[in-house]
């Protein structure tokens, strides 16, 4: 909300500069978004009268004017504009004077004819963003006062951010209220003279929504001249406001809205059939808007109608067929109190905010309408004319809001805000607040008035108590609480230690949006129907990830795509999955491509493969002290030689290791191969907590054979063969080495493994060290067909 | 006789100074003093001559081969000197050179900020607690006292999937599903992404926010004030101005906007705070009774207060970043700053 400074000093003028007004309300909780002088920077711009003109003699569209600027005789000023006429009154920029824009009036020639300044348009002197001629200043602007101070342009345009709650300071009025409880000081709102009624014609008000509806007034004014001229000061408050002039009908009620908070509405009386009737709209009743917008109404929202349609969107917006326009000449003017309830939602609903709304769905102050209405007609009198009539309420007590006493105790003073407080001081606040008190027994029974909405229970008045004070002289307290100490589940890896590891194997954390592109993630997981957003931000943001993969790879393919050709990156994060309700799991992603090692001295540069990766999600695997099975198996979006499924050791799921399927490599913008790795969270921060087992005093033996066993047969066949032989002592099995080619028979492959034996009573004998060869021998080859290599 | 003793022992001297190598010194020492050697030989003669010739023989050869000896052990440490210097010349580098091997990346500077965060509160005992980012309007709106057609739901441009599931706007509901599923005191900080349906300069559709909120008996807005000061100060590091603005959240009562002195200019006032020297930092509040209500907690035995923040905005804050964007490209240039 958009105020002048001096109109709202004309109500409440406390002895503070502006900048301490502004810190003023602003700690009282209307925060203040900008202060903007009320005018650019000009000088030299008096009040000037066209005493006479003439078509200039070598332009068709000049005029030579002679104009009089307050001095003794009159000037002569060359002018283009249409709207130039004898007897106009008009801002003059006389020679030296600056105009915004550091635009500088000097004497000059026009096409030979003499030009001692130049007549103003509000574009020029930066009250307007566009004009169609001159600006036309009233008959009785006295001639030669200097513009500024004519039109009291040294003035700021203050604009208040005020949260939902606040609605009544959605005024001048109510900003008014709050300085002077602010500063102290007593203060009144505007005093005018109710126009006496002049004529007793009326149109019938139906409410059939009383309960949307509990209080609604209306009154005809005759013949009321549409055409006249809104006056200076207003129309100049109005565009302080942010509003601009469009007829002196329409501006009183919005000057009426900014004065009091109160929306109301000029309907053309002769437009209306037979009654006013407020009702909720019939499915698909058809309501064309001021804002040239046609409306499809629902069933069940409030409209005010004739006997015959909808006319007007109640508390949003009317419509046009019943709006006034330069030919209207009997109105009847609606001042209502409709239900927040009803209103709320309903202007969004419609793809609609307008001040009306606003003000209806935060509450309007139910007690105002009288005033309110009489103010406008007061208005519209002076401005335009016109016969007035009575005023037409009809009013349901019963809907209206109720104001219950709300309960203040004096110790939760000191519970909430930490201060103790003089009852006579809390008494000043809240009188000064509108509110009436009664004290009793317990404390005070305060009771909100009708502008406030946002008082209902006891910490909303200790709120006001705390802001009123100043949150800033409230005491800061040393937390003192009851602390337990903290646990140490040992059992949970942390996942700051799993990203730590990530970082240190040189995988930088990126975040990536989680949602994604719905034609990537097919590509990806073609088989999976993820979650859709009714409204995403743009297409190819439309539907939440079920792999963190996606992300990733278009982070890797931007960075690619900046020279960057060796990429690894890791997201933790959730990936969400359209089960019968949306599963949400905690994974743990990453990619890498490029080089194993950062181009350097001294290494050969090798690419990096399937094993480097591997090794990677060991180490993450290694911090969890649990086995983790790789298993050979096909993903959609991996290369389908070269995909490993990781279960726990009992079998449940953990993730995928893989290469990028090649035909993918190129969908995702890489010309390289890409490795990928997701992990279940939940498996991975599921630690072992260790147990000691005795260390054996006796030596260890190894013993290495070379296999030769078909090439189909997987390293985990071969380790788990041996170690399921069944000799105790046997502790340990690892190969360190394969080999194809030469002396190897096409289709085989050399394993060469060595065994660990070690026993806790003695040293093994060379007779048990070779039982136990052979016998694993036995094993591996009748179960694998394993032969020993010559 | 001792004519041909210092004849032999000339020879000797002579031949060490050609020496080049301990193989050849050790053959020198062979030569005239090994068993065969030529004082050796001279030695046997002894035996043949008479007693007191033999003597003064004796200690001649003697003499000789002392001098020798020494000779060839001053010959030796030259040579092992020499032989060690050329080793180390050889084995000489060039320090300057980088490391082999891979480096150590580094974490997202909103991770880095989380977690000091997270630490400044865990060392007063709050407790890390997150919650689900597809959540319902119970929690997300209902159950924080935003009723449907509330105002502040239009200020949340919800993400939503069907009329009652939706990504979360804010933090806020773990609060409420930590009060649901425990007792106070309570002292939780959650932190996580959250969603709003806005997307330009200053707003990306989804970014990240730490919730933090104590429940206890006996707590006051003055406690809150507290925590909020301290907290600041230890985030930046930095004896900054703090002050707290009267503002609304339906969720909290007494409610306040926290504003620090800006961190670019010192107050003074700039581009960043808007020339104002002041930054909106955090929102906080009491917890509205009817919070309370919604999980049951007496809100007469107990008060609490809860607090939200940016963590996007304390990083480019804490860090001078100037284009939020940047958080959400992960391009490595910007990433590897934090490492």
């Amino acid at each position: 909300m958009r105020i002048s400074e001096a109109w709202l000093r004309e109500l409440v003028n406390p002895p503070i500069s502006t900048d301490e007004l502004v810190e003023q309300i602003t700690m009282a909780g209307l925060e203040v978004d900008s202060v903007e002088p009320a005018a650019a920077e000009f000088s030299k711009v008096v009040v000037a009268e066209v005493v006479s003109l003439i078509q200039h003699p070598n332009a068709d569209k000049l005029k030579v004017c002679q104009v009089d600027v307050g001095d003794k005789a009159p000037i002569q000023i060359v002018c283009g504009a249409s709207n130039v006429r004898e007897g106009l009154k008009v801002p003059a920029a006389l020679v030296g004077a600056v105009l915004p824009g550091n635009f500088k009036i000097k004497k000059s020639k026009l096409r030979g004819e003499v030009s001692l300044g130049m007549l103003c348009s509000e574009k020029e002197l930066g009250l307007a963003d566009d004009a169609s001629g001159l600006m036309e200043l009233a008959d009785d602007a006295p001639v030669g006062m200097d513009i500024r101070e004519y039109l009291a342009l040294d003035d700021q345009c203050i604009e208040v951010d005020l949260t939902p709650n606040r609605a009544d300071c959605l005024s001048v009025e109510g900003i008014a209220r709050e300085v002077a409880v602010l500063n102290k000081i007593d203060w009144q709102p505007k005093v005018f003279e109710v126009v006496p009624v002049s004529h007793q014609d009326t149109i019938v008000v139906e409410v059939e929504q009383p309960e949307k509806c509990p209080r609604y007034l209306g009154r005809v004014i005759k013949n009321v001249s549409a055409q006249a001229e809104t006056p200076v000061w207003m129309q100049e408050r109005l565009r302080r406001s942010g509003l601009r002039s469009l007829g002196p009908l329409v501006d009183v009620t919005n000057y009426v809205l900014l004065e009091m908070g109160q929306p109301l509405h000029a309907f053309d009386a002769d437009k209306i059939s037979e009654a006013i009737v407020v009702r909720d709209s019939q499915a698909d009743e058809k309501l064309a808007l001021l804002n040239d917008q046609e409306i499809m109404l629902d069933a069940d929202t409030l409209v005010i109608a004739d006997r015959k349609h909808a006319l007007a969107l109640a508390g949003v917006m009317g419509g046009q067929d019943s709006a006034v326009s330069d030919q209207t000449q009997n109105i009847f003017l609606e001042c209502a109190f409709f239900n927040p309830v009803a209103i709320a939602g309903k202007a969004r609903q419609y793809g609609l905010h307008t001040d009306s709304s606003h003000r209806f769905e935060r509450g309007v102050d139910f007690t105002l309408q009288h005033r309110a209405i009489e103010r406008a007609t007061q208005l519209i009198v002076a401005i335009a004319g016109g016969e007035v009539g009575p005023v037409t309420e009809v009013v349901h007590e019963q809907f209206l809001p109720q104001r219950q006493p709300v309960l203040l105790r004096p110790q939760r003073i000191q519970k909430i805000l930490g201060i103790e407080m003089p009852d006579d001081q809390v008494e000043d606040i809240f009188t000064r607040l509108g509110m009436k008190l009664e004290s009793d027994a317990e404390g005070w029974r305060i009771t909100p008035p009708g502008f406030r909405f946002d008082i209902s229970i006891e910490a909303d008045l200790l709120e006001e108590i705390g802001r009123i004070y100043g949150y800033n002289n409230l005491p800061n307290s040393r937390l003192l609480m009851r602390s337990a100490l903290g646990a140490a589940p040992e059992a949970k890896l942390p996942l700051d230690r799993l990203k730590d590891l990530l970082v240190d194997l040189d995988y930088q954390e990126a975040i990536t949006y989680s949602f994604v592109d719905e034609e990537q993630l097919k590509l990806l997981m073609p088989d999976e129907v993820p979650v859709r957003l009714q409204n995403p931000i743009s297409q190819d943001l439309a539907v939440m990830r079920t792999t963190l993969w996606c992300g990733l790879l278009n982070a890797a393919a931007y960075n690619t795509k900046r020279q960057q050709n060796r990429v690894r990156l890791f997201e933790s994060g959730l990936s969400f999955i359209n089960a019968e309700s949306i599963v949400q799991k905690p994974k743990l992603a990453g990619i890498a491509l490029g080089s194993v090692l950062p181009e350097q001295w001294g290494e050969k540069s090798r690419k990096l493969d399937f094993f480097d990766v591997k090794a990677d999600v060991e180490a993450l695997f290694a911090l969890t002290g649990f086995e983790f099975k790789w298993l050979k198996d096909q993903h959609p979006a991996l290369h389908p030689g070269q995909t490993a499924r990781i279960t726990t050791a009992d079998g449940q799921a953990v993730g995928w290791v893989g290469m990028l399927h090649p035909e993918l490599e190129k969908k995702f913008g890489f010309d390289t191969q890409v490795f990928l790795f997701e992990l279940d969270l939940d498996s991975l921060q599921h630690k072992k907590v260790p147990r000691f087992t005795a260390l054996s005093k006796f030596p260890s033996v190894r013993r290495d054979m070379a296999l030769l066993v078909e090439e189909g047969v997987k390293a985990s066949d071969i380790v788990d063969c041996v170690m399921s032989a069944g000799f105790e002592k046997l502790r340990d099995v690892h190969i360190f080495d394969i080999y194809q080619g030469q002396g190897v028979e096409p289709g085989y492959k050399s394993v060469a493994l060595s065994i660990v034996l070690q026993d806790f009573n003695q040293t093994l004998t060379d007779s048990e060290i070779d039982a136990i060869f052979n016998g694993v021998l036995q094993s591996l080859n009748s179960k694998l067909n394993a032969k020993l290599r010559d | 006789m001792s004519a041909n003793i210092e004849e032999i022992l000339r020879q000797a001297l002579n031949a060490l100074v050609d020496v080049q190598d301990l193989k050849q010194l050790d053959q020198i020492r062979v030569d005239y003093l090994g068993k065969k050697g030529l004082f050796t030989l001279q030695m046997k003669t002894l035996g043949k001559m008479e007693p007191e010739q033999r003597k003064q023989a004796g200690q001649i050869i003697n003499q000789a081969k002392n001098q020798l000896q020494q000779a060839l052990e001053k010959a030796r440490t030259a040579l092992q000197q020499a032989e060690l210097a050329k080793r180390l010349a050889a084995e000489a580098v060039d320090v300057t050179l980088p490391g082999r091997g891979h480096g150590v990346a580094g974490l997202h500077p909103v991770t880095t900020t989380l977690r000091r965060i997270a630490q400044i509160f865990a060392a007063v005992g709050f407790k890390v607690v997150e919650g689900p980012e597809i959540e319902d309007d119970y929690h997300n709106f209902e159950a924080l006292n935003i009723p449907a057609h509330h105002p502040a739901r239009a200020m949340h441009d919800t993400f939503y999937f069907d009329a009652h599931t939706l990504l979360r706007t804010h933090t806020s509901p773990v609060q409420v599903r930590v009060m649901e599923a425990e007792k106070p005191p309570l002292k939780v900080i959650a932190p996580g992404r959250v969603y709003r349906c806005d997307s330009d300069l200053t707003h990306t559709p989804m970014f990240h926010q730490v919730e933090g909120f104590l429940v206890d008996e006996d707590v006051s807005f003055a406690d809150l004030k507290g925590v909020v000061y301290e907290f600041l100060r230890a985030f930046f590091e930095k004896d900054i101005q703090v002050r707290f603005r009267p503002s609304y959240f339906p969720f909290t009562e007494p409610s306040a906007e926290v504003d620090i002195e800006c961190v670019m200019c010192d107050g003074q006032g700039c581009r960043v705070c808007g020339q104002t020297g002041w930054l909106e930092v955090m929102g906080c509040g009491m917890i509205h009774p009817e919070v309370f209500k919604a999980v049951a907690i007496d809100s007469e035995q107990y008060t609490g207060f809860a607090f939200g923040m940016g963590v996007e905005r304390l990083a480019m804050l804490r860090y001078g970043i100037n284009d939020l964007r940047l958080f959400f490209e992960n391009d490595l240039r910007f990433l590897q700053q934090f490492a």
